[in-house]
């Protein structure tokens, strides 16, 4: 490997080294799970100052759906719980926009379900990359005030994940990326060509570590030798698209629209309730409980809603158009279904439309036999 | 002279409201005031440990008519 300065390789921006010898800063990306706490802790026990970047997808599974449908145990947002724990500064920052591009065009494709894990990785690495960027000329400009990064840190280790976390992988995220030799993993590093950090000293490459695979067993340990006691163990890491049913979901509502396209707040209800498509045109969205009935409440003003009040039941939004009072009618049936009144002879419904004007349909519940399988998705 | 605002983060869902925070008081000064509203719970806790994360000073955090809201003050100086 080509022994290249920094400076030679920056050629174009002022380097920070003129300014006054200052502890060297890392970015570094946070999750909310282990990993990233102690890549975190790694780089901290180096001297090294860190902050801590975590990006919002919109496909985050941060807790939205306790949120919703469990408003009485605590809830807590992990990012910022792991930073306050590693007592570092977090920038948590939207990309949901931009990140559409990385779900419906992935480079490199999907996983297993519709999660472009390669693609998010080195989206979110680039976007730290940014950060850097930018705060690298912020720092020239403040000379002395300490205020940039000198490179990124991610939790990454080699061949737990089997699409973003591959040996062969980890270059191509630090080179699509733009970070290049600025990316440190510091739980995989020795596994790694040195990086940046490394060479120039910053930190010391024999106190990084070298897991791999997919045996949590070395970051338990860490954990325990930092006296970490607590921290989020996300099953199934920490997106939705991950979810085999909220990709059938998602998939479904572009099949039905026609074209591969979503706003925040399609994500968002699919998140949220049963989801049953009785036709092809038509797909409703039935609350399971009072938490995710007063979430529906507030696009009522979007869709139209069917609500049960004869009988208690749940508040169901409806996507698509019922075409005339015989679909209506049919819909409300099923909605019947999931009420207090599924029993009933006749359960009444109001339908009610985005600008307030609302009907009263009367209906006799389906049975379980009427609601077919394949309507769930 | 320190000024008082309100940030309406209202139905939307953690991170959200702690998002449109952090961007709110970036724009603010040291000792200016902001009222959070919002609808999910986890504001109870996200707000406040954004603010302590940040050094902001959390006043006030409570519930009036079911909407939530957090009080804090910006702190600059840090």
């Amino acid at each position: 490997m080509t022994q290249t300065s920094p400076d030679q390789q920056q050629d174009s921006a002022p380097r920070q080294e003129a300014a006054p010898a200052r502890p060297r800063r890392a970015l570094a990306l946070i999750s909310g799970g282990l990993d990233s706490m102690l890549a975190v802790k790694v780089i901290q026990a180096q001297g090294i100052e860190v902050e801590g970047v975590n990006f919002f997808t919109g496909f985050c599974v941060e807790g939205h759906t306790h949120a919703i449908r469990d408003r009485k145990k605590p809830k807590r947002n992990n990012a910022l719980w792991v930073a306050e724990q590693l007592g570092i500064r977090l920038h948590i920052v939207d990309i949901s926009e931009e990140y559409k591009d990385v779900v419906l065009k992935p480079r490199y494709g999907y996983g297993a379900h519709m999660n472009p894990c390669l693609d998010c990785k080195i989206f979110m690495v680039s976007q730290a990359s940014l950060m850097l960027d930018k705060a690298r000329s912020l720092a020239n400009d403040r000379a002395g005030e300490g205020q940039g990064f000198d490179f990124i840190i991610t939790g990454e280790v080699v061949g737990q994940r089997p699409k973003s976390q591959r040996k062969w992988t980890m270059p191509v995220i630090a080179r699509e990326s733009g970070a290049d030799d600025r990316l440190l993993r510091p739980l995989s590093a020795r596994n790694l060509d040195e990086t940046l950090p490394e060479r120039e000293g910053w930190v010391d490459r024999s106190k990084l570590y070298g897991f791999s695979g997919r045996n949590r067993k070395p970051q338990i340990a860490l954990a325990q030798a930092f006296g970490l006691e607590e921290f989020a163990q996300p099953a199934g890491g920490c997106c939705f698209l991950t979810d085999e049913a909220y990709s059938r979901k998602l998939g479904d509502l572009w099949q039905a629209r026609g074209r591969r396209d979503y706003e925040l707040d399609d994500i968002m209800l699919l998140k949220v309730g049963r989801h049953l498509r009785p036709r092809p045109h038509l797909k409703l969205i039935i609350s399971r409980e009072e938490g995710e009935g007063q979430f529906l409440q507030g696009y009522r003003y979007q869709f139209a809603s069917l609500e049960t009040v004869s009988h208690g039941g749940p508040l169901t939004l409806v996507d698509g158009e019922l075409a005339d009072q015989a679909e209506a009618e049919f819909a409300a049936a099923i909605v019947a279904r999931f009420s207090q009144g599924r029993d009933a002879e006749q359960v009444t419904v109001v339908w009610r439309q985005p600008d307030g004007v609302a009907r009263e349909l009367r209906v006799k519940p389906c049975t379980p036999e009427q609601v077919p399988e394949d309507w769930y998705l | 002279m320190a000024m008082e605002y309100q940030l309406d983060a209202r139905r939307l869902l953690c991170p959200l409201p702690v998002i449109r925070t952090q961007n709110r008081v970036r724009e603010l000064d040291d000792g200016d005031l902001l009222e959070v509203l919002a609808t999910d719970p986890g504001v109870l806790n996200d707000v406040p440990a954004w603010c302590r994360i940040n050094g902001h000073n959390v006043l006030e955090t409570g519930t009036r008519e079911g909407i939530i809201f957090v009080r804090l003050q910006i702190v600059r100086d840090r």
